[in-house]
């Protein structure tokens, strides 16, 4: 078979086929922005092509769930499908699972990614590894293994799942979470994870059966999902902790690695801090679990700023480069913009579940700001106004699954009436000038309660209302809706 | 590369982590998020609720009430701190004036944060105490 596009020139060229990759193709080609997808890998599933290593999600996907599956609204209890246009494109990994658990396994999540792209026809150059990168006056040029891409965007979907270690000395011989062994190699052994996050973790629950003793050490203490509204350690990985407080043969300690030091068939690591002094532990394996870097090649060169040791790139609100215009990220890597970071929490854009949406969002973007392709504004009735944001924060998938991070956005013209401007990044709204309109997001408080966000901008001012809880997440019950009516006073005109 | 290390130096020639030993500047170090602003992105914003506590390690932003800048913040300078202190919105922006590099602490960690380090919450009351102290002499 024909591989699909050759070197030569395009409009955009979007690097990877992960799920970031699948998804931002998929809704530009339905926008009909020509676009090349050039992959290294052999076929479609990015990092899921490999990990998690021990092979099953932290993400649900719910077979069964309070709404029907194949509609918009089930999108968000199915973390780990794709977004699709029709009945037939969504719900592909939920579709394909077997029951076991709802955090389907590695293998379900690669199906369901290959199904989405063969039934949507996602056409990828696979084998084809982008090399270096040129500026030109027109755009970019991207060296690959077959040859030479002239665009003008180019979007980069290239993951983070290449193995970080930071700079500790002796680190550097000690086996990283992806080199880890299948668990019983560990029967009987001291185990000594250094990482604190999912990653260690995950580790740490798989070898509870083979493990000796483990030791799981970083400075900071673990930020555990159930109470850190989702952000952090998976309820999944909490076993050990279980263990540790149970003082079953887990140790999980706040310390600084100072250094780690082969000693024959022994490792022994030193490390400190503020709760144990100085401390040596003599162990029999080390397993780094200190997280990934995104594969930036040569971006940074180029001139595209980078933070977090050098591992993400600094973007906008919409996913662009900060330092260097035209080069858009998609994927897990847009969790580098944090969005407004309310009460701390950066949205979950790391996750599938969280970028699939900034996927379409940049797709609509890029299809509006560069090639003047717009999707037609629905004009909404003004009396529906109130009942259509409760409806949309009470079941909208994109503002569960990316909470203060993105909202539904209505126009009001007080003479052309109520027209819906779709998803857009919460924070590009109240940091951007525009003509009045309210946002409405998901958010959830200092306490961790879940509540409605209303943003309105009137007059070039926008101000912030937070609406109700309720127990039962229903926001469109009559509290809310007087609530809302009262905060929206005055936008809408006429009756 | 070292950029961890980076920021516990830079947060160690900072005056408000002065009295913290080396493991304990790591550690708290760890506790931080690095983010980045460019020029003209808000930080904190006027009336919105969930603000967090940032201490600047690079770059300048303006105090701004109702578009009016009231003052210039730049190293070593940390904003956010009254608004989670009091859990009220925040009474004025914050914006970047240039490309801003900041050590972030979300809202809800701060108070475990300053109790577990007396001597840094003990660093701030002074710098407080000074800005109280500069206001009343602006007044008088």
């Amino acid at each position: 078979m024909e591989r699909p596009f050759p070197p030569g020139h395009y409009p955009v060229v979007v690097v990877g086929s992960g799920p970031g990759g699948l998804q931002l193709s998929y809704v530009l080609r339905r926008l009909g922005v020509e676009h090349a997808v050039l992959s290294e890998d052999s076929g479609p599933g990015g990092m899921f092509l490999r990990y998690p290593l021990f092979q099953r999600l932290n993400t649900w996907s719910k077979p069964h769930a309070p709404a029907e599956r194949g509609t918009r609204p089930y999108d968000w209890y199915d973390w780990n499908s794709l977004v699709g246009d029709v009945a037939e494109h969504r719900s592909t990994v939920s579709e394909l699972m077997d029951g076991v658990s709802y955090f389907p396994a590695r293998i379900e999540m690669c199906r369901g990614l290959s199904t989405f792209a063969a039934r949507a026809n996602i056409q990828v150059r696979y084998g084809c590894r982008w090399e270096g990168t040129r500026r030109e006056d027109s755009g970019f040029t991207l060296r690959t293994s077959d040859g030479e891409y002239q665009c003008r965007l180019a979007v980069f979907a290239v993951g983070m799942a290449q193995p970080w270690r930071p700079p500790i000395p002796g680190l550097e011989d000690a086996p990283h979470y992806v080199e880890t062994k299948p668990a019983r190699e560990y029967a009987g052994k001291r185990v000594f994870i250094i990482g604190k996050r999912n990653s260690g973790f995950e580790i740490a629950d798989a070898l509870l059966p083979w493990a000796r003793r483990i030791f799981l050490a970083s400075p900071r203490p673990p930020v555990i999902s159930i109470l850190h509204s989702g952000g952090g350690v998976k309820a999944k990985y909490l076993v050990p902790l279980e263990d540790h407080v149970m003082g079953g043969g887990v140790a999980i300690l706040d310390a600084s690695i100072e250094r780690v030091r082969r000693e024959g068939a022994l490792w022994r690591v030193f490390t400190s801090g503020p709760m144990l002094g100085p401390m040596q532990f003599e162990v029999d394996e080390v397993i780094v679990a200190t997280g990934f870097t995104s594969p930036l090649g040569d971006l940074p060169t180029l001139g595209v700023a980078t933070f977090n040791h050098g591992r993400l790139p600094r973007l906008t609100h919409y996913w662009e480069s900060a330092t260097m215009p035209g080069i858009y990220f998609a994927g897990t890597i847009t969790q580098a913009a944090p969005g407004l970071r309310k009460h701390g929490s950066a949205g979950n854009s790391v996750a599938v579940g969280g970028f699939r949406h900034n996927a379409r969002v940049l797709a609509h973007y890029l299809a509006h700001e560069h090639f003047g392709i717009d999707t037609p504004a629905v004009t909404l009735r003004r009396e529906d106004l109130v009942p259509y944001l409760l409806s949309e924060v009470t079941r909208a998938p994109e503002l569960w699954n990316q909470q203060a991070y993105l909202a539904r956005v209505v126009r009001v013209d007080r003479s052309q009436g109520v027209f819906d401007d779709g998803i857009q990044p919460l924070a590009a709204f109240v940091d951007t000038a525009g003509p009045d309109a309210v946002a409405v997001s998901v958010e959830v408080d200092a306490k961790g309660e879940i509540h409605p966000g209303v943003y309105v901008r009137r007059d070039g001012q926008t101000s912030e209302h937070v609406l109700a809880g309720d127990p039962l997440l229903n926001f469109e019950r009559d509290r809310h809706r007087a609530e809302l009516e009262n905060v929206l006073k005055g936008l809408v005109g006429g009756g | 590369m070292a950029e961890r290390d980076d920021i516990v130096n830079s947060m160690a020639s900072l005056a408000m982590f002065a009295d913290l030993s080396r493991p304990q500047l790591e550690a708290a170090s760890h506790t931080f998020e690095e983010e980045w602003f460019t020029d003209g992105q808000r930080i904190l914003r006027q009336g919105f609720s969930g603000s967090n506590f940032y201490v600047i390690l690079d770059g300048e932003a303006a105090v701004r009430i109702n578009g009016e800048t009231r003052a210039v913040l730049t190293r070593g300078d940390f904003f956010g701190e009254v608004s989670v202190l009091l859990g009220e919105p925040p009474t004025a922006d914050v914006v970047a004036l240039r490309p801003l590099r900041c050590i972030v602490l979300s809202g809800p960690d701060t108070e475990s944060f300053l109790v577990s380090y007396p001597r840094v919450m003990y660093r701030m009351l002074q710098a407080q105490a000074r800005r109280l102290r500069n206001a009343n002499l602006w007044r008088g």
